[in-house]
């Protein structure tokens, strides 16, 4: 017996196991980042100073970099929508493109944490950079993470498309969401650390 | 050790071909079939409680005797852990730490859901296999590795985490290296449990078998479903909270580091600012449901083998299955319970007490309801429904004595004493652990083909039924007391805990003969494997579907998919040719 | 997702795709160009919340597909948000009643 459901939709739920399991790993991510967006309103009213985040980051930088994720995510999605047309070339492009914007955030990341160790700025400075690079970092290995599945299907995986063109596209649909995820923590927390 | 069988040969599954002649390795090391991923998380978690008992009996020692050297193995420990054979406070502390991590994370919680859940969930719904095996597989591992990282921490500088298995901040922080390899290996094990719980989820709901619909489940199915939504969701906090005490330590933040915090007279350098109950807070939003994960699926199996030797259906099942998701959502909104000596104010104080009672009232209906099952049942009395029917009484014992701690006031002269131990001790020893041993009596046949010994596993239970009061009936009293729990000398330093430091000695001699009655069974597990009783694949003569499966059960489980016609304890139903009609029957 | 999607309907689809990426950028201009008016803290908070709520919902609506998802996902992420709320309260049990270190 193989196991029924990975590619075909089970009746009663309308659903294959890769689409439920995706989205119980996220609930799981909710409550991670959760928690940790709650540690950062507990410490920060329970702080006697707290400084405004422009004042310490580096605003433009991160909008450019909140521009790159937001553009990963529609070539994403563009990229899931090329298989389900069957275009398997254009497929490829904006998969491409999703890893290479995910290269582009982490570089300016780079720059980003670089900058400030050089100004001797690090998490023990005080609880708003610890929070920061905290959260910022836990971030930044969700999106290696990520990229290195979109990788994989971009690459080696792709071999799937030729024997299981619906499998494929399947799992490119649920790293997509993990990926929109990503994207999704990074909407919060760029206003949250950021601008405020 | 015992393993599925040579695959059955399935002509008509041509696509299956791959599965055929897999070498050693992959078979039986990286196997991605769910049996023997069970039975490595159940062999692997087996070997870690007694390792952890072990630790307790080595405790044991000190609290009966402190301050004397321990006599034949004192000397193994080295000079700096027991000089002179004579336990030092900190080795004490490492041993106390340690025992409480391991009997949780790696012990009770990868046997009773790694091992009991994916050996026998994907069965008992007539599924080939769980909905993920390759992420089951990586499951198993994240854990091996939290493992052995947890005891590789037994040998760094300063040894092993000694600042509780709760890793109170600010102590944790300051405490040495062996605490920042507990956060990596707490780090690994979480991973294992989430992937686990994923796919607990996703095989419950997608895999179940044609008729089988959510209250046609095996009281063991809500149970392990519940549990696995348990660990989902609770488990992240207690990640990110590991996160954040890894910075603390490692990057030298202060999340959980008060301004001023002074340390041996020194102001400690560190940017301040932080706050020590925001890890109580995130630990126990973890650490209570995760309690709950330690008894529900216990409670299932218990309910399985009543039912079927009882030869009657589970008395209330709807009323159990519904508490049960009730006590799954309120186990969200109790944690602070274990926080009301923290300063909390009395509104804070009125919610959690409420909720806390409020959660009480599930476990008695289930607790009830199992009672009730027994009630003019045709009671047969083997090995595994002796330790199911001891559950509940001792487990009534432990939940009965939670109700002062739950209530704040009560709660102010039990925190952190002996009478929290014995509490807790009660639920899970005496309760998940019999229920766990139930378990492993009445399915081994399934997994092996073979029965374990009846005559040793009666020893093993009486043994070890007598044994577990002795140790913690004792600490009720010595709680009550006064004596605080964690005190290297059981208490040997206060005047007003004379009186019932002898106490400390009885519960040593207990616990020190619950580990000789452990020894029949150790045998017969392995004895068993190949001198056990062949059975066919029915030998309790049993309703759900894993029973109707070979024993043990071939690559993909099933010939055919198994379809439900019926409830899952259809015994003694008038008409039928025989006390009992499966639940995949005709 | 299924293959009974018709490439017509991945038109549609791949519309509203552009049409949210512009919304995204058109927001995260604004909630910028807001934070520069150093708005008091209590309507800076709020303002910014909103408006990534607003983003995030399009993000999870749209890119994620949830405005036409199962009953079953919903659920869970239902179930979530309230347990992800309960986290929310620590802070707040934090602060009550004097329950707090001063610094």
């Amino acid at each position: 017996m193989e196991i029924p459901y990975t590619v075909e939709l089970r009746r009663d739920t309308g659903l294959n196991n890769g689409k439920i399991g995706i989205w119980l790993f996220l609930a799981s991510e909710v409550m991670l980042f959760g928690a940790l967006f709650a540690s950062y309103i507990l410490i920060r009213t329970g702080a006697t100073s707290w400084p405004r985040g422009d004042t310490i980051l580096n605003v433009p930088l991160a909008t450019f970099n909140t521009i790159v994720l937001i553009s990963s995510s529609v070539t994403m999605v563009m990229a899931w929508a090329s298989l389900m047309r069957h275009r398997f070339g254009t497929f490829r492009l904006y998969m491409g493109a999703t890893v290479a914007l995910g290269g582009v955030f982490l570089v300016v990341k780079y720059f980003e944490y670089s900058h400030k160790f050089h100004d001797h700025l690090f998490p023990s400075t005080n609880n708003f950079l610890a929070i920061y690079f905290t959260l910022t970092g836990l971030h930044m290995l969700h999106v290696m993470g990520g990229m290195a599945v979109n990788a994989y299907f971009w690459g080696p995986g792709a071999k799937l498309w030729k024997t299981n063109p619906e499998w494929f596209t399947n799992r490119v649909e649920n790293s997509g969401l993990f990926w929109h995820f990503v994207d999704l923590v990074w909407i919060f927390l760029f206003p949250t650390l950021y601008l405020l | 050790m015992s393993e599925p069988s040579a695959v059955a040969h399935k002509p008509h599954v041509a696509h299956e071909a791959h599965h055929e002649e897999l070498g050693f390795w992959r078979k039986y090391v990286f196997s991605t079939d769910h049996k023997v991923i069970g039975i490595q998380y159940a062999v692997t978690g087996l070997l870690f409680l007694l390792f952890g008992f072990c630790l307790m009996m080595l405790m044991r020692w000190q609290l009966a005797y402190p301050d004397s050297p321990l006599p034949l193995i004192g000397g193994l420990f080295g000079e700096s852990r027991m000089p002179g054979g004579t336990m030092l406070p900190e080795f004490y502390n490492e041993l106390g730490a340690m025992h409480g991590t391991i009997m949780v994370f790696l012990g009770v919680v990868p046997l009773a859901v790694g091992g009991f859940g994916n050996f026998v969930l994907p069965l008992q719904i007539g599924a080939p296999d769980m909905a993920f095996p390759r992420i089951n597989m990586a499951s198993y591992w994240f854990f091996f590795l939290g493992g052995v990282t947890m005891l590789a921490s037994f040998f760094v500088p300063g040894g092993a985490a000694q600042s509780g298995w709760t890793s109170y901040v600010p102590l944790s922080v300051i405490a040495g290296t062996g605490q920042t390899w507990w956060l990596i290996g707490m780090i690994f094990l979480i991973t294992s449990s989430l992937l686990g719980a994923v796919n607990f989820i996703t095989t419950t709901i997608q895999l179940r078998a044609k008729g089988l619909t959510f209250m046609r489940f095996p009281f063991f199915v809500w149970a392990q479903f519940v549990t696995a939504f348990l660990l989902l969701l609770a488990f992240p906090p207690l990640e990110a909270a590991g996160v954040m005490q890894l910075m603390d330590r490692v990057a030298g933040t202060s999340f959980f580091l008060p301004t001023g915090l002074v340390v041996s007279g020194q102001v400690v350098q560190v940017a301040g600012g932080g706050n020590p109950l925001l890890w109580q807070h995130l630990f126990w939003f973890l650490a209570h449901p995760e309690v709950y994960v330690l008894i529900l699926p216990g409670m299932g199996i218990v309910a399985e083998v009543i039912a079927n030797n009882t030869r009657k259906p589970l008395w209330g099942y709807r009323s159990m299955v519904w508490s049960l998701i009730f006590l799954g959502f309120m186990s969200f909104i109790v944690w602070a319970h274990h926080m009301f000596m923290t300063g909390m104010g009395t509104a804070m104080a009125a919610f959690f007490q409420t909720t806390t009672m409020i959660i009480s009232i599930p476990s008695v209906v289930i607790l009830t309801a199992l009672i009730i099952s027994l009630w003019g049942g045709s009671i047969r009395f083997n090995t595994p429904m002796l330790f199911a029917v001891a559950f509940l009484p001792m487990f009534g014992i432990g939940g009965l004595t939670g109700l002062p701690l739950g209530l704040n006031v009560a709660d102010i002269p039990l925190h952190d004493t002996y009478y929290v131990i014995a509490h807790f001790h009660y639920v899970v020893a005496p309760g998940t652990i019999f229920a766990l041993f139930a378990g492993i009596y009445y399915w081994y046949p399934k997994a092996t083909g073979r029965k374990m010994n009846e005559m040793l596993g009666k020893i093993h239970f009486a043994g070890s039924l007598i044994c577990m009061n002795v140790v913690f009936m004792p600490m009720f009293l010595v709680g009550l007391a006064g004596v605080s729990r964690r005190l290297y000398d059981g208490g040997a330093a206060y005047d007003f805990a004379q009186p019932v430091l002898h106490w400390n000695v009885v519960s040593s001699w207990g616990a020190w003969t619950l580990g000789l009655f452990q020894i029949p069974f150790i045998f017969n597990f392995f004895w068993s494997i190949w001198k056990g009783e062949v059975t066919d694949a029915n030998p309790w003569q049993a309703t759900t579907i894993e029973w109707t499966a070979p024993s043990p059960p071939p690559h993909g489980n099933f010939v055919t998919a198994p379809e439900a016609h019926r409830g899952p304890y259809e015994y003694s139903v008038p008409g039928a040719g025989r006390d009992f009609v499966p639940q995949s029957e005709g | 997702m299924t293959t009974s999607d018709h490439a017509a309907d991945i038109d549609k689809h791949v519309r509203i795709y552009i049409t949210v990426f512009v919304a995204l950028m058109v927001l995260t201009i604004v909630t910028v160009a807001i934070s520069r008016l150093h708005l008091p803290v209590h309507l800076a908070v709020t303002v910014a919340l909103v408006v990534a709520v607003v983003k995030g919902s399009l993000v999870a609506c749209y890119f994620m597909h949830l405005i036409s998802e199962k009953k079953l996902i919903y659920a869970v992420l239902v179930l979530t948000v309230v347990f992800f709320f309960a986290l929310l309260g620590l802070p707040v049990i934090t602060h009550e009643n004097g329950y707090w270190i001063p610094e």
